[in-house]
C-alpha cells in the first residue's frame, strides 16, 4: 500500500529542536520562541518552542483540544500571540496581518474547509495566485496588454497547479460542488498557489478512506520535493503521521510535551500516557 | 436650569430608546440578527393604542390601560409571527440576506401602516396628561409623562433582569445567546426560546410606543422608524447582548439628543449618527459588552 | 477545450448586456423620430439611466462585495448637488450644454468618489449589520449636511454658508444655488437620454471589467470567505475600499445626471427610502447579476407610471416589501427554493460550527 519513504536523518539544534540534516546550516523556515496565548483566563498554548527546517515534514499532533489549531491560527496571525516570538525565515511576524503573514511566506488549509465555493476551482487557485501574477487594477479595467498578458499566466498557473493532483478537467467545477476529498485537495492547491516558505495542512486527511490517505501521502511529500518546501500539518491518522513526519511535535493542554521523530514519539510514556490515558496499577486503562 | 430640563427631558427620551433598545439587544443577541423592522413594531402598537383610546373616549386613564395592554398582545402576535415567517426559514442564512430581509418587513409594516391609517397624523393623547411637577420655583418642569417613562423604564429593566437570571425562560434564553447547538442538544426547544424573545422584545415596543407617543403626540406610519434606528445606536453604544447596556446606552443618548437639539436643531439626528459612528469604530463592543471571537 | 467554451460563453454573455442597452437607444430614438413616444415616458428616459446606473453601482457593493450599503442615496445627492453646482457657476464660462453636462458628471463624480472614502475606510472596518447601519448613519448626515448648506456664486467665485443664504455674502449679480433645505430651485435642465446611455456603457464597461479581473476575483473572495482571503494574501480593506469608491463615483455621475434632469432639486429626495428603492431594483435583479439590475431598475423606473394609470399606485411599495422578503428567503432558504424550483433540496453537510454558506451572488459573467 504506502511506500516507504525514504526520510532523512534529523538532527539537533540549538533551539532544543531537530531539523532534518540536509536543512542544517540553512535558517531554519519557523522558528517559535516561548509562544504563548490567552483567551480571557484561558491558556490555550503556553511555552510553545519549535524549530522546522527549510524542507522539513513535520507533524503537530495531540488530543483533541490540546491547541493545535490554535498554534496554527497563531502563526497565521489569525490570532495575536500573547507572548512570544514567531520567526518566520528570520523574520519577526509581530503585528502582522493575516495577510501580511502569508505575503511573508506562510499559507495553510483549515480544518472545516474555506473555499470560495461560488467560484470556479480555477479562480479559486487563481485567487491563490493573487499576488504572484499581478496587475493594476487600471490594467484590468481598461483591458490593457498587461492584463492579457497576467491573465493567461494566471489561467497556465492555476492549471499546472492544479494537474498535481490531477484536476485539471475541473477546472470550470464551482468549488462547492466538489466532492469532499476534492474540496480538501483545493485548498491545498490553492494554499500552494500562494508561494509560501511554510505551508500549514489542518487536518488534510480527515474523512479520506485509508487509499486516498495513501495518495495524499505520496502527494505530500511530491509537493514538498517538487517545490523544496517545509510542510507542518495537523492530523489524527497515525499511518500518516508516522509514515511522512521528519520532526513530530506532541501537544497536550497547551503545552509541548515531546518532540522528536517518530520512532522517539512512539515510544515516549508520556505522549502515550495523553493518548491513552495513565496506566493505573492492575492494569486497568483510565 | 435649561441645563437641568434638558437633562430630564434627555433621561426621559432616553428611557425609551432604552426599552426600545432591550428588544434589539435581546434578539441580537440570542437570534443574532438585526430586527430592522422592530421601529416599526413601536408604531404598530402605537396605533393600536391610539384607537383603543378613542373608543375610551370618557376615562382617559381606562384607554390607557386598555390600549397599552392590547397594543401589547397585538405587538406580541405580530413579532412572533413575523420570526415565524420571515426570519425563521433564514436561521442558517448569511447576515446580508437576513438585514434585507429585515427591511422588507419594516417596508411592509410602514407600508401597510399607510394604507391601513393613512399618512395624516394622529394626534396622540397621553394617559397622564399634559401636566407636569414644577420645583426650584418653577424653574425646573418634570412633566408626568417624563415621569411615567423613566418609573416604566426602571420596572421594565428590573422585571427583565429577574426574568433572564431566575426563570427556566430566561436561563434557555442566556444559553442560546452563548451556543445555539449546544443549548438544543441540552433540551433546550430553540424555536420556543427565539419566539419568547421576539415575543419579549414586541411587547415592550408596545410599551415603548405608547410612551414615545406620549410624549412626542404625532403619530405616522413613519413614526417609528428613527427612534428605531436611534435605539439601535444605543443598544450598539452600551454593549449589545447586554441588558444593562440597553440602560446606560438608552439614557446617554437621549440626553446627547436632546442636548444637540438645543443647541441646532438641525442637526441632532446627525450627531446621534455620528455617536453611532464614533462608537462601532472606537469600541465596537460598546461600554459594556464583550468581545466574542470567531472560531476559525 | 473547456477553458475556450467557459469563456466563451462569459463574452456572449457580456455582449447580450452592453445589447441590451445599446437596441434599447436604438428603438428609443426610432419611435421618438416616428413621434410615438409620449412626454411622460420621455421624462422618464434619463430616471431610468440614472437609477440604472445607481442600480449596477450598488450591486457591486452590495452583490459582488456582499456589503449592505444604506446610505447610497447619500453618494448619489453628493454627486447631485456638487454637479449642479459646477454647472450652475460654469454657465457664463461654458455656455455649450452638453460640455457643462459632462463636466458635472465628472465633477460629480469625483467628489462622490472623495465621499466615498471618507465614509469608506472607517466603515469597511465593521462587518456585515454594523457596516450596513454605518452607511445608513453617514447616508442621514450626508443629507443633514446638504439640508443645512447654503452655496452662492459671484464675480469673487464660490461662497458658502451653513447658517443662512445672506450670509453667503454675495455679490451684485451673484446667484444663490444651493438654499439650505430648499435645495437648488433654479438648476437649467441639461440632461438628455444619450448622455444617460453613454453613462451607463461607461459603468457597465466598468463594473464588467473590473469584476472580471484580478481585483474582481479579490472582491469576490472577500465576499465569499473572508478568513479564507485574507489567507491567501488578499488584505482585506483594500479590496473593500475599491469596490466601494468605484461605486460611489458611479453613483456620484448618476446622481449629477439625475439632478441635471430637474429644475428644483432636493436634500430630501435622497433619503433613506431612495437608498432602500435601488437596493430593491438590486435584490430583485439578483444580488451579482448586472443585467438583472438593468432589466429591475428600468422596469421599476416605469412601474409606478403605469400602476398610477390603473390606480394601484398606492400599494407598490407594498408589493415591493414583500417581493423584498420573497426573493430573500427563495435564494438562501433551500427547502423553499426546492419548493419554487420542483427540486429536491440539496443536503450539504452543514459543519457544527457557524459556517455560513454565501449569498448566491453571480461569479463573474456580464
Amino acid at each position: 500500500m504506502a511506500k516507504e519513504f525514504v526520510k532523512g536523518k534529523m538532527v539537533p539544534v540549538p533551539s532544543h529542536s531537530i531539523v532534518p540534516e540536509r536543512d542544517l546550516g540553512k535558517l531554519p523556515v519557523l522558528e517559535c520562541q516561548h509562544l504563548g496565548i490567552d483567551f480571557g483566563g484561558l491558556t490555550a498554548v503556553n511555552d510553545f518552542n519549535l524549530t522546522v527546517g527549510q524542507t522539513e515534514i513535520a507533524g503537530l499532533i495531540g488530543p483533541n483540544g490540546a491547541g493545535k489549531t490554535t498554534v496554527f491560527n497563531l502563526l497565521t496571525k489569525v490570532y495575536q500571540p500573547t507572548r512570544g516570538t514567531i520567526l518566520l525565515n528570520g523574520k519577526d511576524t509581530h503585528g502582522m496581518s493575516i495577510a501580511q503573514a502569508n505575503r511573508a511566506g506562510i499559507a495553510r488549509t483549515f480544518q472545516n474547509i474555506r473555499l470560495f465555493n461560488n467560484l470556479s476551482v480555477e479562480d479559486n487557485v487563481k485567487i491563490g495566485l493573487h499576488n504572484q501574477v499581478r496587475y493594476p487594477m487600471w490594467d484590468g479595467v481598461l483591458r490593457l496588454p498587461k492584463f492579457w498578458k497576467q491573465e493567461k499566466l494566471a489561467h497556465e498557473s492555476a492549471l499546472e497547479l492544479l494537474s498535481i493532483f490531477g484536476m485539471e478537467d475541473l477546472a470550470n467545477h464551482e468549488a462547492g460542488s466538489l466532492p469532499y476529498g476534492a474540496q480538501r485537495r483545493l485548498e491545498i492547491v490553492r494554499a500552494l498557489a500562494t508561494n509560501p516558505s511554510l505551508l500549514l495542512l489542518d487536518e488534510p486527511a480527515a474523512g479520506m478512506n485509508p487509499s486516498e490517505t495513501a495518495e495524499l501521502m505520496e502527494n505530500i511529500v511530491k509537493i514538498r520535493d517538487t517545490f523544496h518546501i517545509a510542510i507542518m500539518l495537523i492530523e489524527h491518522d497515525m499511518n500518516l503521521v508516522m509514515g511522512i513526519c521528519e520532526g513530530i511535535c506532541v501537544l497536550n493542554f497547551g503545552q509541548v510535551i515531546a518532540k522528536g521523530t517518530a520512532e522517539e514519539i512512539q515510544a515516549n510514556p508520556k505522549v502515550i500516557e495523553a493518548y491513552l490515558g495513565s496506566q493505573k496499577k492492575g492494569g486497568s486503562k483510565e | 436650569m435649561t441645563i437641568l430640563n434638558n437633562l430630564i427631558n434627555g433621561i426621559s427620551l432616553g428611557s425609551v430608546y432604552a426599552i426600545i433598545a432591550l428588544g434589539y439587544t435581546m434578539v441580537y443577541g440570542i437570534a443574532k440578527m438585526l430586527n430592522f423592522a422592530h421601529g416599526d413594531i413601536i408604531m404598530v402598537g402605537a396605533y393600536i393604542c391610539f384607537f383603543t383610546m378613542s373608543r375610551f373616549s370618557n376615562s382617559l386613564l381606562m384607554g390607557g390601560i386598555a390600549g397599552t395592554l392590547l397594543a401589547m398582545v397585538v405587538c406580541t402576535a405580530l413579532g412572533v409571527v413575523i420570526e415565524r415567517l420571515a426570519y425563521k426559514p433564514l436561521r442558517q442564512a448569511p447576515s446580508l440576506a437576513v438585514l434585507i430581509t429585515a427591511i422588507g418587513v419594516s417596508y411592509f409594516l410602514q407600508n401597510s401602516a399607510l394604507l391601513l391609517w393613512s399618512s395624516n397624523p394622529k394626534s396622540f393623547k397621553s394617559v397622564v396628561g399634559t401636566g407636569s411637577i414644577k420645583l426650584m420655583d418653577g424653574q425646573v418642569t418634570i412633566t408626568y409623562n417624563a415621569l411615567l417613562t423613566v418609573v416604566v423604564c426602571i420596572v421594565v429593566m428590573l422585571a427583565l433582569t429577574w426574568f433572564t437570571g431566575n426563570t427556566k425562560m430566561g436561563k434557555a434564553m442566556r444559553a442560546c445567546s452563548e451556543d445555539k447547538a449546544a443549548a438544543q442538544l441540552m433540551g433546550i426547544d430553540v424555536n420556543r426560546t427565539i419566539s419568547m424573545t421576539f415575543a419579549i422584545g414586541s411587547a415592550l415596543a408596545a410599551v415603548a410606543g405608547v410612551l414615545f407617543c406620549s410624549s412626542y403626540t404625532n403619530l405616522m406610519p413613519t413614526t417609528g422608524s428613527l427612534p428605531g434606528i436611534k435605539a439601535f445606536t444605543a443598544a450598539v453604544f452600551g454593549g449589545i447582548g447586554s441588558i444593562p447596556g440597553a440602560l446606560l446606552g438608552g439614557i446617554l443618548l437621549g440626553i446627547i439628543e436632546i442636548f444637540a437639539k438645543a443647541f441646532n436643531s438641525n442637526i441632532s439626528d446627525a450627531v446621534v449618527f455620528l455617536v453611532l459612528i464614533v462608537v462601532l469604530l472606537v469600541k465596537p463592543t460598546g461600554l459594556l459588552g464583550k468581545v466574542v471571537r470567531e472560531k476559525v | 477545450m473547456k477553458q475556450s467554451a467557459s469563456s466563451k460563453r462569459k463574452f456572449v454573455s457580456k455582449c447580450v448586456t452592453y445589447g441590451i442597452v445599446v437596441v434599447f437607444y436604438i428603438l428609443i430614438q426610432v419611435l421618438n423620430g416616428m413621434g410615438m413616444i409620449s412626454p411622460s415616458i420621455a421624462g422618464q428616459l434619463v430616471p431610468i439611466c440614472a437609477y440604472v446606473t445607481m442600480a449596477i453601482a450598488l450591486n457591486l457593493v452590495v452583490g459582488f462585495s456582499g456589503e449592505l450599503s444604506l446610505g447610497h442615496a447619500g453618494f448619489m445627492s453628493v454627486g447631485a448637488f456638487s454637479g449642479i453646482v459646477a454647472s450652475m457657476s460654469l454657465q457664463q464660462a461654458i455656455p455649450n450644454g452638453a460640455a457643462r453636462l459632462a463636466i458635472a458628471m465628472v465633477v460629480g463624480a469625483v467628489f462622490a468618489g472623495i465621499a466615498g472614502v471618507i465614509v469608506g475606510v472607517p466603515v469597511l472596518r465593521l462587518q456585515g449589520d454594523y457596516l450596513a447601519i454605518v452607511t445608513l448613519a453617514f447616508g442621514e448626515i450626508i443629507k443633514n449636511i446638504f439640508n443645512i448648506l447654503y452655496v452662492g456664486v459671484d464675480a469673487k467665485g464660490l461662497h458658502f454658508s451653513i447658517t443662512n443664504e445672506a450670509d453667503l455674502h454675495l455679490e451684485e449679480g451673484g446667484v444663490s444655488i444651493l438654499q439650505g433645505p430648499m435645495g437648488a430651485t433654479a438648476n437649467v435642465k441639461l440632461a438628455t437620454f444619450t448622455a444617460g446611455t453613454i453613462l451607463v456603457l461607461i459603468t457597465l464597461f466598468i463594473v464588467i471589467n473590473l469584476v472580471n479581473s484580478r481585483a474582481g476575483r479579490a472582491i469576490m473572495a472577500m465576499r465569499d470567505n473572508r478568513i479564507a482571503a485574507e489567507s491567501v494574501g488578499i488584505s482585506a480593506t483594500k479590496y473593500k475600499l475599491m469596490a466601494f469608491v468605484t461605486s460611489a463615483v458611479l453613483a456620484g455621475a448618476a446622481g449629477a445626471l439625475y439632478a441635471m434632469n430637474y429644475s428644483s432639486v432636493a436634500a430630501k429626495k435622497f433619503d433613506f427610502n431612495a437608498s432602500i428603492l435601488v437596493l430593491v431594483f438590486v435584490v430583485l435583479g439578483g444580488l451579482g447579476n448586472i443585467r438583472g439590475s438593468i432589466i429591475a431598475a428600468a422596469f421599476l423606473t416605469v412601474l409606478p407610471e403605469f400602476l398610477r394609470n390603473m390606480g394601484l399606485d398606492k400599494y407598490r411599495m407594498l408589493v415591493y416589501a414583500i417581493v423584498l422578503i420573497l426573493v430573500m428567503i427563495t435564494t438562501n432558504n433551500q427547502q423553499v427554493k426546492a419548493f419554487f424550483t420542483g427540486r429536491k433540496p440539496k443536503f450539504k453537510a452543514v459543519s457544527a460550527t457557524k459556517n455560513k454558506k454565501s449569498v448566491k451572488g453571480g461569479s463573474s459573467h456580464g
